[in-house]
């Protein structure tokens, strides 16, 4: 679930830069510390893992022509991982000195073996691939050259950009700007290095009057660098929101009945986030989640036969997107990361999960054990799951529709404990009559059930755009974690829609 | 480390950080500190069996640097290692300095005070891992339990360079966990200061009874509106809404708070209902992340009227209202809902035909103009027919305004309000909690 979107925005956590602990990484130097804590531990650990972890993140935050928040945080530790009698376990320290790497395993082992004699699966080293190699974020300009002047000038003439109508009662402008360095190794030789540059740019503008009141946003997300804040391109779309804000305010409710829906991409990435990604994630399958996310209406026995959606259905995991948010070269466990078909022509062919949850379900998976910063250890996530493009243009899809909607960007969502039943509104709809755009309205929603809905999938655009959110919530312990989500605009048949309350 | 040796190497790693930077600040400059600490032992369990283990030992220190009419935030892990964290903080330090001489004036930024100094210690006895795993799966032997245990110490502070000094610092643990009868299943949590195995086996015993009700006949409930009885774990996920943006003033001033009719006074809430924020609970710290104290108690709703926002310093200082304590981020963070007069044992008589549920899941603003919320039912929720339960039902979305729900339609609270703990981990463990009775509401909107 993207959990708590608007909840954790504005909660900024307070971070730093130049702290701490920076070890030294490249990709050819094991370091000796790593190698000397390993050297020194008992014989019954059968494996053991080091997660060094470093991220940078900036949070800059205009409202109403004002700064409301600067702030960076370093968020910066070791995960200590072993294998004692087949099972996996965990200590987690911020202290990554030799003698707090010592502290750590040994606080890792005394809780394993406790632990062992009522392990869950009996794992093997094999689900620990000793792997080696690189990788590095594309960006034409790096996040440490983007410093804090230009990027609020940026953001101030987007909150600028914004005014003019005194309707328009909040004008928001806000930069996240994450810079991570991973580097892991093992005691059987894994020595991977990953470094991050990424950012979520967010503008929102909200026009109220008498009790009345919309917002329209608009967000780009993913492995970029300073290049995204080019001031133009963002006061033209901050114009466009005000404008739309306005728009709304002055719309009739989405009206109610079954129709003909298109969805853009930015609301085709949380509806294949909710019912594909989350049900199709092993560890969910598997229960580990029962007593929170929740469980799965996908059984074992699904794979290789369900059909999940129309024969127009191809979906994959593709952690090599370039610029997509959760692109990476190799897991949190050393599994080396490829693109694979999850979903084609509407069957079920593979499942999100690890090599820990293929080895304890014997379905076929993905390289997604990943952890939301050093102090977690990693589960099955989502990372980069994406629609693949069809062959309309997006008036091809309008085209097709005689009674109908257009919903463009999230604004609600909920889904239930099996990912069945979901709920989703939009900010900003337009009614498609006899194949073309027509008035817009305000508050639109739509309900359904995932198989279902996926198989009224009718029509499929041709231009794909990256979208994604930082905040993915999931595990218990409970982790954030970032996923990208790619899709064109879409078109389902048939679909229960509704309005706000007049 | 025992608990006492983790709190006392965090307090002098503190004195440390503060006595380096304090003296370190010119004219015209004001720092306010806050620690957030914890050594948690994190379980997690599949099938009344370890899935995985964690151990996380951390220090977040964030700085507020207020200087020359700027505000920066910054935040850092201490290593625990004095001389590196010291280096550290003199590198945030000139790091605030440097954005602070680039960024425009922050309008509404409330100069430092000295809010005062407070110390509050509860501590506790939890078990080692060794005899704790056993505790836990022994008496659940032959349950499909899927749990998760986080115990440890929690330490929050602040201080500031005005010389405001709180300590809050408490031991204790949660075992949130599930019982499952094939897709049937029930939720409870076992919260304490110390591991106590007759209390853990009379909670274990409370689910299995409810884990046997699951066992009737499944009951075919079609979407419609039915009344309702929400469980206290059920009304607390429901009035949780509230710490959503809509008791926030700053929401409110900025077109967004959901609850911006009842502000108005356009809609008024039943007179059954009054919120508070309560720490007399003794849940989590009166102090905020500025370290301003908030009221032992603060009326928000009273009688269906709201009768205070939640007001921090800044919002304050841009709307001219009276700030109440409450932090950065206007979220209440001990709310507490005054008991009715339904006794338990009247509910299902009371409730005659409906549902009954015992928990929510995934709840969202739906339309917030109408203070709409949707979500699902899940775990042990039941049709009941002459006051009798028949069954379990297939789990159903609602949508239902919240004016509607806490207002015409809440027919009667329970008697008996419940702690709901806070359990939650979103990169630290989080103390607190909010209490509240169970809720009978005339007519709610299932809706799939």
């Amino acid at each position: 679930m993207p959990y708590g979107q608007s909840r954790t925005i504005g909660v900024l956590s307070l971070v730093a830069q130049n702290a701490t602990f920076h070890p030294s990484f490249t990709m050819t130097e094991f370091p000796p510390t790593a190698q000397s804590v390993f050297a020194g531990l008992p014989a019954d650990v059968q494996w053991a893992g080091l997660r060094f972890s470093r991220e940078v993140t900036t949070h800059r935050l205009v409202r109403d022509e004002s700064p409301q928040a600067n702030a960076t945080s370093v968020d910066a530790g070791v995960m200590c991982e072993v294998l004692v009698d087949g099972h996996f376990g965990y200590a987690a320290s911020s202290d990554t000195s030799e003698a707090g790497l010592q502290l750590a395993f040994a606080r890792a082992i005394t809780t394993t073996r406790a632990s062992s004699s009522r392990k869950a699966h009996a794992f093997q080293v094999a689900q620990r691939p000793p792997s080696q190699g690189a990788y590095r974020s594309p960006r034409a300009q790096g996040l440490d050259a983007s410093n804090a002047q230009d990027i609020t000038q940026c953001l101030l003439a987007a909150s600028a950009a914004m005014k003019g109508d005194a309707r328009l009662v909040s004008r928001m402008a806000h930069a996240m700007l994450i810079q991570t360095h991973v580097a892991y190794y093992s005691s059987t030789g894994a020595a991977i290095d990953q470094r991050f540059d990424m950012v979520e740019l967010k503008l929102s503008a909200i026009a109220a009057q008498g009790s009345e009141s919309q917002t329209r946003t608009w967000s780009q997300t993913g492995q970029v660098g300073g290049e995204i804040f080019e001031t133009e391109a963002v006061v033209r779309q901050a114009k466009r929101i005000a404008s739309e804000a306005l728009q709304l305010l002055e719309a009739p409710n989405c009206p109610s009945g079954v129709m003909d829906l298109v969805l853009m991409p930015d609301q085709m990435m949380l509806q294949i986030h909710e019912s594909i990604g989350h049900p199709l994630e092993l560890d969910r399958i598997l229960g580990d989640e029962r007593n929170y996310a929740g469980w799965s209406f996908v059984q074992a026995d699904d794979f290789g036969r369900l059909r999940y959606g129309s024969e127009l259905m191809n979906i994959s995991f593709d952690p090599t997107r370039a610029h997509e948010f959760a692109s990476y070269a190799f897991d949190d466990s050393g599994n080396p990361a490829l693109k694979q078909m999850l979903i084609e022509g509407g069957i079920l062919k593979r499942g999100l999960g690890s090599l820990e949850s293929q080895q304890r379900s014997g379905i076929e998976g993905v390289a997604n054990s990943r952890s939301a910063s050093w102090n977690r250890a990693p589960i099955d996530r989502m990372a980069n799951i994406n629609l693949e493009p069809g062959d309309s243009s997006l008036e091809d899809l309008i085209g097709q529709v005689q009674h109908g909607i257009l919903m463009h960007t999230n604004r609600s969502w909920s889904i239930d404990d099996y990912r069945n039943k979901f709920q989703f509104g939009c900010e900003f709809g337009q009614l498609i009559e006899h194949g073309r755009l027509g008035a817009v309205v305000r508050n639109p929603n739509y309900r359904g059930v995932s198989i279902d809905f996926w198989n009224r999938l009718a029509g499929v655009g041709r231009d794909d755009e990256v979208h994604g959110t930082p905040y993915c919530g999931k595990g218990e312990p409970s982790q954030v974690i970032r996923v990208g989500h790619a899709s064109p605009p879409c078109l389902f048949r048939g679909v229960e829609v509704f309005g706000g309350q007049a | 480390m025992s608990t006492s040796d983790f709190s006392m190497q965090t307090s002098l790693l503190l004195d440390a950080m503060c006595e380096r930077l304090f003296p370190n600040l010119q004219a015209g400059e004001d720092v306010t500190v806050s620690l957030e600490a914890e050594e948690t032992l994190y379980l997690r369990l599949n099938n009344n069996r370890v899935r995985q283990n964690t151990d996380v030992t951390q220090r977040v220190l964030q700085i507020r640097y207020q200087g020359g009419g700027r505000t920066i935030d910054h935040g850092m892990n201490l290593c625990g290692q004095v001389d590196a964290d010291c280096r550290s903080i003199d590198a945030v330090l000139e790091r605030c300095r440097l954005d602070a001489a680039v960024l425009p004036q922050d309008p509404f930024q409330v100069p430092v005070q000295n809010h005062g100094s407070s110390r509050e210690v509860f501590r506790g006895q939890l078990l080692a891992p060794a005899a704790l795993i056993p505790a836990i799966v022994e008496p659940a032997g032959g349950c499909d339990l899927v749990g998760f245990y986080a115990g440890g110490v929690v330490i929050s502070a602040n201080r500031n360079s005005k010389g405001q000094n709180h300590w809050f610092e408490t031991e204790n643990f949660f075992f949130d966990y599930s019982l499952y009868n094939g897709p049937q299943a029930v939720k409870s949590v076992y919260a304490a200061s110390s591991w106590n195995a007759r209390d853990w086996a009379a909670n274990l015993e409370r689910s299995k009874a409810s884990l046997l009700l699951l066992k009737r006949p499944l009951q075919s409930v079609q979407p419609g509106a039915y009344r309702s009885y929400f469980a206290p774990a059920a009304f607390a996920d429901l009035l949780g809404m509230m710490s959503w943006s809509a008791l926030s003033a700053a929401a409110w001033k900025q077109g967004h708070s959901p609850f911006k009719k009842l502000i108005e006074k356009e809609v008024q809430l039943s007179p059954l209902l009054s919120v508070s924020e309560n720490f007399g609970m003794g849940l989590t710290p009166r102090f905020n992340d500025l370290g301003e104290v908030a009221p032992q108690s603060l009326g928000l709703i009273e009688a269906g009227s709201l009768r205070n926002l939640l007001v921090s310093s800044r919002s304050a200082k841009e709307y001219g209202l009276q700030a109440n304590g409450a932090s950065g981020n206007e979220s209440p963070r001990a709310l507490d809902v005054a008991a009715g007069t339904l006794g338990e044992q009247e509910v299902l008589s009371a409730l005659g035909k409906g549902l009954y549920l015992s928990n929510l899941h995934y709840l969202n603003w739906s339309d917030p103009v109408s203070a709409r919320v949707t979500g699902m039912t899940r775990y042990a929720c039941f049709w009941v027919e002459g006051g009798e339960i028949l069954g379990p039902i297939n789990n159903l979305r609602w949508d239902e305004s919240l004016y509607n729900a806490l207002g015409p339609q809440l027919m009667a609270l329970g008697s008996q309000a419940e702690v709901s703990p806070e359990v939650g981990t979103y990169s630290k463990r989080s103390p607190g909690g909010m209490r509240a009775p169970g809720a009978l509401i005339d007519t709610f909107q299932f809706t799939l």
